[in-house]
């Protein structure tokens, strides 16, 4: 494994994403609310641009034709087949157990009130280092 | 292939339809009196879907007047296949009326004529309630009034028809099959409020009929997306006389697409498939894989993916193959008696009451003459 | 934002040169169609515009899920996906080994038009852009002939007309048409056809044709109205199998786009079953369905079918044949599938040539 620095943190601003390319691999690295995490760029279901897709909201309900936001710039949008990804971990989400939950707390561990999809993304560590952003590939 | 095993229970059965002299008891004074008056006694209201004499709506051998009904119903049917229970419907064509007080009027004389003139005088027998659904409230009405009598165990609804039935302004209905523990019954069949395809009005009634299937999978596709199954969670639907050839590749479909779109619906809390196995219920006639190759019938069958959603039907007296060979061939033994008992058991509960259902009944393996 | 390009060590990857049977072209702006129009229709364009059958203008009444039902990395600079060919050909024709790409261009070529007279303006005006703008520049590119079914007589002068131009080696008409399609009205448009020798294309509308999107009228969600689309598809058949296209023209060929294809089994079967008790009604359909359907139409595998058990597919393409089944890739809508990656069981070498390559060479006589 090599540590790489691929940029700086003021690179890529909460709620975005900024696309490195690291040995001839595209990564996708991003901030949520000032933590970083990085994706393969590589959907794992069919080998779309993943990290080039919106970054969402968990979308959820409490019954048919009600609408609810949580988890802000959490997800990600694959922009071919649109299969939601959970930037964190790279967990494919789209099995949401609860649409009774009235509320999600951000702080609970993810994975809590959702099933997980068929597939997870690659993900890359990545550590802040002064002001820059460094992966182990 | 023979049914092996009596006790089973047929769940799509056709009674010969009331002419309107036999409903005139059953209707109030100002329906008595506009039907004499407007000589709409004259007419026999047959739905367009089903041509009396066309091969498909009676087998040559099944065919009998209307006055013996019960008679061949109980020979050829209910005694031919050893069948514990047979659940019928009437395939009335009052819900193509559009004068909505009418159509009503007419469906509520024909379930009033269906408890007195078959349920009262054979216990084998069971009912769907027939109703309109121009106004689903008024429907929701009449399923509570019809649903006191605990024979009838199914509403009945058409596969095409003003609206795709998932629809809100529907759920009145469901709301009152799900407290009263009624099943839903779609059955093949249009009123004709829109082209049967997409692309318009086909030439032959065989179109139309092979087009029923398309009609039913966008039903699913309306129950799936509608959030119905999240609205209603103990709700099961039952499509009748649709086959089941056509499922797996649905189900494979709407899986995947709802990855993609589970933004736009986002009740929908598991997959697709799942749901769709757990709500849904299919009438095994007409049998659509090829005749007589029980691999291809066996591979569908693990394509679907669950053996808990067909149930028996003889679809009597529609034709849909010949003698008693109801079952298809190469059907694997063991899903034999979930199809003809054990589904349609788990499907409408009130099955369950007050008759005497034995399990000895059930394993029994006495031929069936 | 950075567009992905793949690299050449994944297009080396790609052994098998594939034939795309579905590439979607676009114009950047409408008036790109201008210099194939006369002066009355450009006109015409600009104040009164298309009259289709549906309520809202320019846009369709079930929102897509993404920006115009694109792959968000196809936007060029410039234009909308499918608009820039340089972009087609760095981000799909060249990393995905397409040696033969067949356009498929679903609208303003009139196939929707109401007013039959800006149909043949808009289907002359469509096939002559196709042909400048992508057939001509890029070798690689084929065009469907687009021709407004809903006027036949234009619809074969169109087809005669460029009968033996190889640029178009397909006819594409809508399948959301006004009747069944197998409506005796379309027959000279089979006929013509069969002439020249090219098949019909039918790919999935958006526009409807004057008709719910089911028989049980109008869904209420994109989920819904996305899987119309192929119920649609599989009521054509059932019209152009029962109405006798294909026992009245033998050398026609069909070959339907984006519809899915793991439902023909199943509906070849039902068709039979019901052919045979009601045969009455129909004497001119002198052989079962599914003999019609094995001998004429031809599948496009996109958008794949992921069944949980990958196998399950497999024997779905065993009962509806490996010589029926063309890959493509839908590039650049949102459901693209990739050619590496469609699918999800080992095929065997022979199945993969049939299917990214052989079958369509051989129905469309290419090189």
């Amino acid at each position: 494994m090599k540590r790489q620095v691929v940029a700086r943190t003021i690179d890529v601003a909460p709620g975005h994403c900024k696309i490195v390319s690291v040995n001839g691999r595209e990564i996708g690295v991003f901030n949520l609310n000032g933590e970083y995490f990085a994706l393969a760029n590589r959907c794992p279901h069919e080998g779309g641009p993943l990290c080039a897709g919106r970054i969402i909201p968990l979308i959820q309900s409490d019954g048919p034709g009600t609408y609810r936001l949580a988890r802000h710039a959490e997800f990600l949008r694959c922009p071919w087949h649109g299969w939601e990804f959970e930037i964190r971990t790279g967990q494919s989400w789209c099995d949401p157990k609860s649409t009774r939950a009235r509320q999600f707390d951000v702080k609970v561990e993810s994975g809590e009130s959702l099933v997980k999809g068929p597939y997870v993304a690659e993900t890359i560590p990545v550590s802040v280092e002064e002001e820059y952003l460094v992966v182990e590939v | 292939m023979k049914v092996p095993i009596k006790g089973g229970i047929d769940c799509d059965l056709h009674p010969a339809q009331p002419s309107m002299t036999a409903l005139l008891p059953y209707l109030d004074e100002y329906w008595r009196d506009q039907v004499v008056d407007r000589h709409i006694t004259r007419y026999s209201f047959n739905l367009t879907s089903y041509p009396p004499n066309s091969p498909l709506s009676a087998r040559p051998d099944w065919q009998h007047d209307a006055s013996s009904d019960l008679d061949a119903i109980r020979r050829q049917a209910l005694d031919a296949f050893g069948s514990r229970y047979a659940i019928c419907s009437v395939l009335h064509g009052a819900v193509a009326l559009f004068n909505e007080d009418m159509s009503m009027a007419l469906c509520s004389a024909v379930n009033d004529w269906v408890a007195k003139e078959l349920l009262d005088r054979e216990p084998r027998l069971r009912a769907s309630i027939l109703v309109p659904v121009h106004n689903p409230e008024r429907a929701a009405a009449e399923i509570r009034r019809v649903a006191a009598d605990r024979r009838f165990v199914q509403v009945l609804l058409f596969a095409m028809g003003d609206a795709p039935l998932g629809r809100r302004i529907y759920w009145p209905i469901y709301e009152a099959a799900s407290q009263l523990g009624l099943a839903i019954g779609i059955h093949a069949g249009s009123t004709y409020r829109h082209a049967p395809m997409s692309s318009g009005w086909p030439a032959h009634r065989v179109q139309d009929y092979v087009a029923q299937s398309a009609a039913f999978e966008m039903q699913l596709l309306s129950f799936l997306a509608e959030g119905v199954f999240q609205q209603f969670k103990s709700l099961r639907v039952v499509l009748m006389e649709a086959g089941f050839a056509w499922l797996p590749h649905l189900l494979w479909r709407n899986a995947k697409a709802w990855r993609g779109m589970r933004a736009e619906v986002p009740w929908i809390d598991r997959s697709p498939a799942e749901i769709i196995r757990e709500h849904v219920r299919v009438t095994l006639q007409p049998v659509d894989t090829p005749k007589g190759d029980a691999a291809t019938l066996a591979k569908t069958l693990e394509h679907i993916g669950s053996d808990r959603m067909l149930l028996f039907s003889t679809d009597y007296p529609h034709w849909q193959y010949d003698g008693t060979d109801a079952l298809p061939d190469g059907l694997p033994e063991a899903i034999v008696k979930r199809i003809l008992i054990d589904n349609p058991l788990e499907t409408y509960p009130r099955l369950r009451e007050g008759a005497q259902i034995s399990d000895n009944a059930s394993n029994s393996k006495e031929a069936v003459r | 934002m950075n567009i992905p390009v793949r690299h050449a060590t994944t297009a080396a990857a790609t052994k098998l040169a594939i034939v795309d049977c579905d590439i979607h072209p676009a114009y950047r702006k409408p008036s790109d169609l201008y210099p194939f129009m006369s002066a009355r229709w450009r006109e015409h364009m600009e104040t009164f515009g298309e009259h289709l059958r549906q309520g809202l203008s320019g846009q369709l009444c079930w929102p897509r899920m993404s920006a115009f039902g694109m792959r968000a990395d196809a936007f060029p600079k410039d234009g909308p996906p499918g608009s820039d060919l340089e972009l087609m050909r760095r981000q799909h024709l060249d990393p995905n080994g397409v040696e033969v790409g067949m356009l498929m261009q679903l609208s303003k070529g009139g196939m929707e038009e109401r007013n039959l007279e800006f149909a043949a303006a808009l289907s002359h005006a469509i096939n002559d852009w196709q042909l400048e703008t992508f057939v001509k520049p890029e070798p690689r590119l084929r065009a469907g002939l687009v021709v407004p079914q809903e006027d036949a007589a234009f619809a074969v002068s169109e087809i005669d007309a460029r009968a033996d131009d190889p640029s178009f080696p397909q006819i594409l008409i809508s399948p959301r048409s006004s009747d069944p399609l197998g409506h005796k009205r379309y027959w000279p448009i089979y006929e013509a056809a069969e002439r020249c020798n090219k098949p019909i294309a039918l790919h999935v509308q958006g526009y409807p044709g004057g008709h719910a999107s089911t028989g049980s009228g109008w869904p209420t969600y994109y989920m819904e109205e996305h899987y119309a689309a192929t119920t649609g598809m599989q009521n054509t058949l059932t019209s152009l199998v029962f109405d006798g296209v294909f026992e009245r023209f033998p050398r026609l060929k069909v070959v339907l786009i984006e519809g899915g294809f793991a439902w023909a089994p199943a509906l070849a079967w039902r068709m039979d079953k019901h052919w045979e008790r009601m045969r009455k009604e129909t004497p001119h359909v002198k052989r079962p369905p599914s003999e019609y359907v094995r001998q004429h139409v031809w599948f496009t595998t996109q958008p794949i079918d992921e069944p949980d058990n990958p196998k399950h597919l497999a024997e779905v393409i065993e009962w509806l044949g490996w010589d029926r089944l063309m890959f493509s890739t839908d590039y650049p809508h949102w459901d693209f599938d990739d050619p590496l990656h469609t699918f999800k069981f080992t095929m065997t070498e022979a199945q993969k040539a049939k299917v990214f390559r052989d079958n369509a060479k051989a129905l469309y006589g290419l090189p």
